[in-house]
């Protein structure tokens, strides 16, 4: 089965480079708006974007992202406008656009229909910070049936038993998440990522990108050096909530500068 | 695409056989020893993979623990030198005429050190967190009852302890934060979302997934990821063994029916453990009917929700077309929480428990009952189980010659001191222009 993700990723790395994706929330300002940041990050070097459903009980995010959902929800966002959005970016960009959700949105539309929609929208699949493998039975067979990817997390404080098991559940990418903790800019990229990357890809993962508290071009630097894709958030969700669209390009120009290996910098200079 | 996980996974949402999961591991035909993670189709795991591997820690440390005969003394001891177990079964005759004659016992929960049912569960978790080597507790808590409970065992055990209160919260209950600073504790006010005791839970959980090494997260009610349903049901077990043996002993027969209010339900599922393999025994849950169902301002999760999954478990839940929570709305702070126990779920589904809504007026009408005819302030989430009592004690004694024949169990979760100036409000006994006539309207309970 072909996967867009996976797609978008070997297309970076036959560039020489990791894929850059960035994650916004939906609605934040407005539709309209998440489209066109959308659209300017793909065209200034992410490869992939993630859009995040605004959600009551965002257990992982830290307070940046809360404050944008939140004021997104305040503001009417509805969660059938995410597959308006999705059809709004794919029709302009070539990247691959990920879903990221809580589980219980998916679950009150209904797991297949919520499938169908986003296929029909041209999204690629699924991130699911709060469905381990164990619970998405329902979930695994509707992307099997619409072609979608599933993009499961491992942590640093999973077993090796839940890595295989992970690894074997997910389709386009692993999502490891760099440190114990929920999102938020962080000043220096944990040294638990570069282990667990290389514990997923051992397990048998062709693709693993790392996420949580990257917000530098120095960061992705360090990251790109070891894994397949780089995931920036909160970082981004502040560039746009401080300049708009602009500020969001600018810096997805800057993080995508980190995406070239140190080795393929010096050859590039040369 | 099939995978080895898939495979294998379980399927919470399947209805072929949900009692056979609800049982798997529990003696053949029984109700009370559901293990998890499963209640039929409800429970489980819905939560970040960063978390699951100390659900697995705590989920194997409690199984040891709970065969350890040490472990068990080391928590009879407690319950006994230091709650004040038993709790007394106190028969209430003068209330009984307002539950149609019918024979009212009060299982005394409120007698316990701290005031109510709370204290069984954190001294539980609080020596598992010690057995698992954590030096720190972090607790949710709405009113205050389950963060001075937490803090309490923290300051008893030697933990350091850290309590997540929404600020609105904080603000109105200034004594019941001061009270959790006197035992230790650092009461932290919660700003996100609703500012309510569900986003008090995200914030724990967001701290608990930072902090995992060291902390364990002492989650207040029988809901969450598993093991929490099955643990903090165990640990209120005692209140049903003890109730059924007492009526039991006081009377000589089960009784008729047994009341309880349900907000998470851990108060509930501890007395319902010892009566739900009895058929003849009637249960009910009394949920938080706030202003009325049909106002919108409730708390009724079972009576109103649907099926969803929030803070670890696929349970019955209030929530909008979209699947956003939808914040809930009681007088008692204790039952105000838009979710609801997964073992609650499957209970009601399979019809063995009744849930009801009791709306604020009917709760604050049974407080005042139980004031006057038996001298007992009931906290006014327990007045929920009252007011239902009455209910039922109205119905099962209708057309019968001798009503004292019928006999009911009452849960009397807490008790009611916390909740002396939002009754004062209530029932206009405070000058209007009273310092405490301005933190009852406030819903502050002293």
């Amino acid at each position: 089965m072909t996967s867009k993700s996976a797609a978008a990723i070997d297309r970076a790395r036959a560039a020489g480079r990791s894929a850059l994706i960035a994650y916004l929330p939906a609605g934040f300002p407005d539709a309209q708006a998440t489209i066109d940041a959308a659209v300017a990050m793909a065209e200034n070097g992410a490869d992939l974007i993630e859009v995040g459903i605004p959600y009551s009980d965002p257990v992982m995010d830290g307070s940046v992202i809360q404050a944008a959902t939140t004021q997104a929800l305040a503001s009417g966002f509805r969660v059938a406008q995410v597959f308006d959005i999705v059809a709004g970016i794919t029709a302009r960009t070539d990247a691959a656009v990920l879903v990221m959700t809580y589980w219980n949105p998916v679950m009150r539309l209904g797991v297949d229909e919520f499938a169908r929609r986003l296929a029909e929208a041209g999204g690629a699949g699924l991130i699911t910070p709060d469905l381990i493998p164990d619970e998405a039975a329902e979930w695994i067979e509707a992307s099997d049936k619409y072609g979608l990817d599933r993009v499961f997390l491992v942590a640093p404080s999973s077993t090796p038993e839940r890595l295989a098991s992970t690894v074997a559940a997910t389709r386009g990418f692993v999502y490891a998440v760099s440190i114990m903790g929920v999102t938020g800019a962080r000043s220096a990229v944990s040294s638990s990522a570069e282990k667990l990357v290389a514990d997923t890809h051992a397990t048998g993962a062709e693709r693993v990108c790392v996420g949580l508290g990257v917000s530098q071009a120095d960061h992705v630097r360090e990251i790109a050096a070891y894994a397949d894709g780089v995931i920036v958030g909160t970082a981004l969700v502040a560039a746009l909530r401080d300049g708009g669209v602009p500020a969001a390009a600018k810096l997805t120009k800057d993080l995508s500068s980190g995406l070239y290996p140190a080795d393929n910098e010096v050859d590039t200079q040369r | 695409m099939a995978t080895p996980t898939a495979s294998s996974a379980p399927t919470p949402a399947g209805d072929a056989t949900p009692a056979d999961a609800f049982l798997a591991g529990a003696p053949k035909g029984s109700l009370r020893h559901a293990p998890g993670p499963y209640f039929g189709a409800y429970g489980g795991r819905w939560m970040p993979e960063s978390l699951i591997a100390a659900l697995d820690e705590l989920e194997d440390t409690f199984e040891k623990a709970k065969a350890d005969p040490d472990f068990l003394a080391q928590i009879a001891d407690l319950n006994r030198n230091y709650s004040g177990r038993p709790s007394l079964l106190t028969e209430a005759k003068r209330f009984s005429a307002s539950a149609g004659g019918a024979r009212i016992f009060l299982k005394r929960e409120d007698l316990n050190h701290t005031g109510s049912h709370k204290i069984n569960n954190v001294l539980g978790q609080a020596l598992l967190a010690k057995r698992m080597g954590k030096t720190r507790v972090i607790a949710e808590t709405g009113a205050g009852q389950h963060g001075v409970a937490s803090a309490t065992a923290a300051a008893l055990l030697g933990l350091e302890c850290v309590v997540y209160m929404g600020a609105e919260d904080c603000r109105r209950q200034a004594l019941n934060v001061a009270r959790m600073e006197l035992l230790g504790a650092t009461v932290i006010p919660v700003t996100n979302g609703s500012q309510t005791l569900k986003d008090a839970i995200n914030d724990a959980l967001r701290d608990w997934v930072a902090n995992v090494d060291n902390t364990h997260y002492l989650l207040g009610t029988a809901a969450g990821a598993h093991p929490f349903p099955a643990m903090v049901r165990f640990f209120h077990e005692v209140i049903g063994e003890e109730a059924r043996e007492q009526i039991l002993a006081q009377t000589g027969r089960l009784p008729d029916a047994v009341c309880a209010c349900i907000g998470g339900g851990s108060n509930a599922i501890g007395i319902f453990h010892g009566f739900l393999d009895d058929p003849s025994v009637q249960i009910f849950g009394f949920e938080a009917g706030g202003d009325g169902v049909e106002t919108g301002r409730h708390a009724a999760t079972i009576t109103l929700g649907r099926p969803g999954v929030l803070h670890g478990a696929r349970s019955y839940l209030m929530q909008d077309e979209d699947g956003q929570t939808v914040e809930s709305h009681s007088i008692s702070a204790g039952l105000d929480y838009p979710g609801v126990g997964p073992e609650h779920s499957y209970l009601a589904d399979i019809g063995r428990v009744s849930y009801e809504p009791i709306t604020d007026a009917e709760a604050m009408e049974a407080f005042r009952l139980l004031c006057r005819t038996e001298g007992i302030i009931p906290a006014i989430e327990s007045s929920h189980a009252l007011a239902g009592a009455m209910k039922v004690g109205q119905r099962l004694t209708a057309g019968k010659d001798d009503p004292s024949q019928v006999i009911i169990v009452v849960n009397l979760s807490g008790r009611g001191d916390k909740d002396v100036a939002t009754a004062a409000e209530w029932f206009n006994l405070l000058d209007e222009d009273s310092a405490e006539a301005e933190i009852g309207k406030e819903g502050e309970q002293l």
